[in-house]
């Protein structure tokens, strides 16, 4: 076609646009653009716009949601990227973009950079709290864990929880844990074994790598998926020396994967030895137990409870002696009022039948106050009284 | 007592509640006898399940495919 033939040849502006379009798309195809990105604005349809710009020129972006689903890390306003996607024009603006369909952080410090951005981000919001953070229970009899079924890590975890604490059950949700898609694989399989309920403590882990490898722990969603989980969470990613954000949100971070099935398992011989001293201890704790017991009977057999026992006993017996003795006494004196009343009265009896006598004129002889009954026991050298009814006189 | 349905942590928590009881040296002769009596059996039980426990594992699979 030969625009400009005709002088008089008039474009209408859409008829430009398009041809301007056509143009631009056909002759660029696919670039990619390094810059930084500003105006950053996630659109809640789940596309986003932003604006790549550099010292002395800027270039509107957009990138839909099925392409930046496939980013891994957080955009922020600053961060220096590379984008890779197609130019196009967009009429009813009469502005050129570009397409997104990838980017990549610009080098390994722009990845730093926004892992220092979304740590500080989530720091503020709260999901490092350490006051928030769910303890590990000793004694684990399911864990679940989140990591490649086929990796090298997963078959350290195993053998570690083999030789400390075969009594528990695992339960693995294999996960990709790099590359696309990584981070939301990770967060479903958290979510997959956190909503079991059934788990005491939840391992996320992958071996050693660089940090793009490690990035999906990175991500915001697995941040936000372990902080959102009932059951708490170990994480176990890289080396010793590799922190990521996942470890800032975990309840517990191990430096490795096989540490952290460490620090979630007891030791079984720790367990063994426990029992084994079980057996001594308490035995000789029983033993001592029932020693005290013989003491504390052999101190309550010389106690004064005991004692006081026979001063009870002594004084019964002196009170019952007393009555004994009270009962005798009255007794007695009875006896002999009751002798002295009879003697009395046997006395005037007897004078009774004297009296009588005497009346009848006959005379009584007392010698000695005993009465003389026979002649022969008349002594003539004795005082004599002789006792006549009226009265008794004395004859020398 | 139901020591048929306690999982080995269910014992193994139970044992050392029996150790703290004998050790506070609080409960009676009798009571300390059957305690000791309890855990003993407890130890053994402990001991003989974890020396002979088996790793089980079991692999779950999320259903990727739904809703992303």
């Amino acid at each position: 076609m030969d625009l400009f033939k005709k002088e008089e040849n008039i474009f209408s502006v859409t008829q430009i646009t398009n041809s301007v379009k056509r143009l631009l798309e056909n002759s660029f195809g696919n670039v990619k653009v390094v810059g930084e990105i500003s105006n950053f604005k996630p659109h809640f349809s789940g596309h986003w716009y932003f604006t790549l710009k550099d010292a002395s020129a800027q270039i509107s972006c957009t990138m839909w949601k099925s392409a930046n689903a496939r980013v891994r890390f957080t955009l922020e306003d600053g961060m220096k990227i590379v984008v890779s996607g197609n130019l196009s024009v967009y009429p009813p603006r009469g502005t050129y973009q570009i397409d997104v369909h990838s980017m990549q952080a610009d080098g390994v410090g722009e990845l730093q950079a926004a892992f220092e951005r979304l740590k500080a981000r989530l720091a503020d919001e709260g999901l490092f709290n350490q006051e928030l953070k769910k303890s590990i229970p000793t004694l684990p009899k399911k864990i679940g864990i989140v990591t490649a079924i086929d990796s090298a890590a997963f078959k350290d975890m195993v053998s570690v929880a083999q030789r400390r604490y075969p009594l528990v059950e695992l339960f693995v949700a294999s996960s990709r844990v790099q590359g696309e898609g990584a981070a939301e694989n990770i967060a479903k399989n958290i979510k997959l074994l956190d909503s079991r309920g059934d788990l005491d403590v939840i391992i996320i882990g992958r071996g050693g790598g660089s940090l793009e490898d490690l990035w999906a722990f990175n991500e915001e969603i697995v941040a936000r998926t372990i902080f959102e989980a009932k059951t708490p969470i170990i994480s176990g990613v890289g080396h010793e020396i590799d922190f990521t954000i996942a470890d800032f949100v975990a309840d517990l971070r191990a430096p490795t994967p096989t540490a952290s099935m460490e620090l979630a398992t007891p030791n079984k011989d720790d367990i063994l030895n426990y029992l084994e001293n079980y057996f001594e201890e308490s035995t000789s704790i029983i033993n001592s137990i029932i020693s005290s017991f013989k003491d504390k009977i052999s101190d309550l057999i010389i106690s004064y409870g005991f004692k006081s026992h026979n001063h009870i006993l002594n004084n019964n017996i002196q009170n019952l002696d007393n009555y004994l003795f009270r009962i005798e006494n009255g007794l007695n004196n009875k006896i002999q009022k009751k002798m002295s009343e009879l003697e009395i009265k046997s006395n005037i009896i007897s004078s009774f039948n004297t009296d009588n006598i005497l009346k009848r004129g006959f005379s009584l002889v007392k010698q000695d106050n005993v009465v003389i009954s026979r002649g022969e026991s008349f002594d003539f050298d004795k005082k004599t009284k002789i006792k006549f009814y009226d009265k008794e006189i004395e004859i020398k | 007592m139901s020591t048929k349905k306690k999982t080995f942590e269910d014992s193994l928590m139970r044992l050392k509640e029996i150790s703290d009881l004998l050790e506070e040296n609080e409960v009676g002769l009798d009571e300390s006898i059957k305690l000791y009596e309890e855990g003993v059996k407890l130890a053994k039980e402990c001991y003989k399940t974890l020396s002979e426990a088996q790793l089980k594992i079991k692999e779950l699979k999320a259903d990727l495919e739904n809703d992303i």
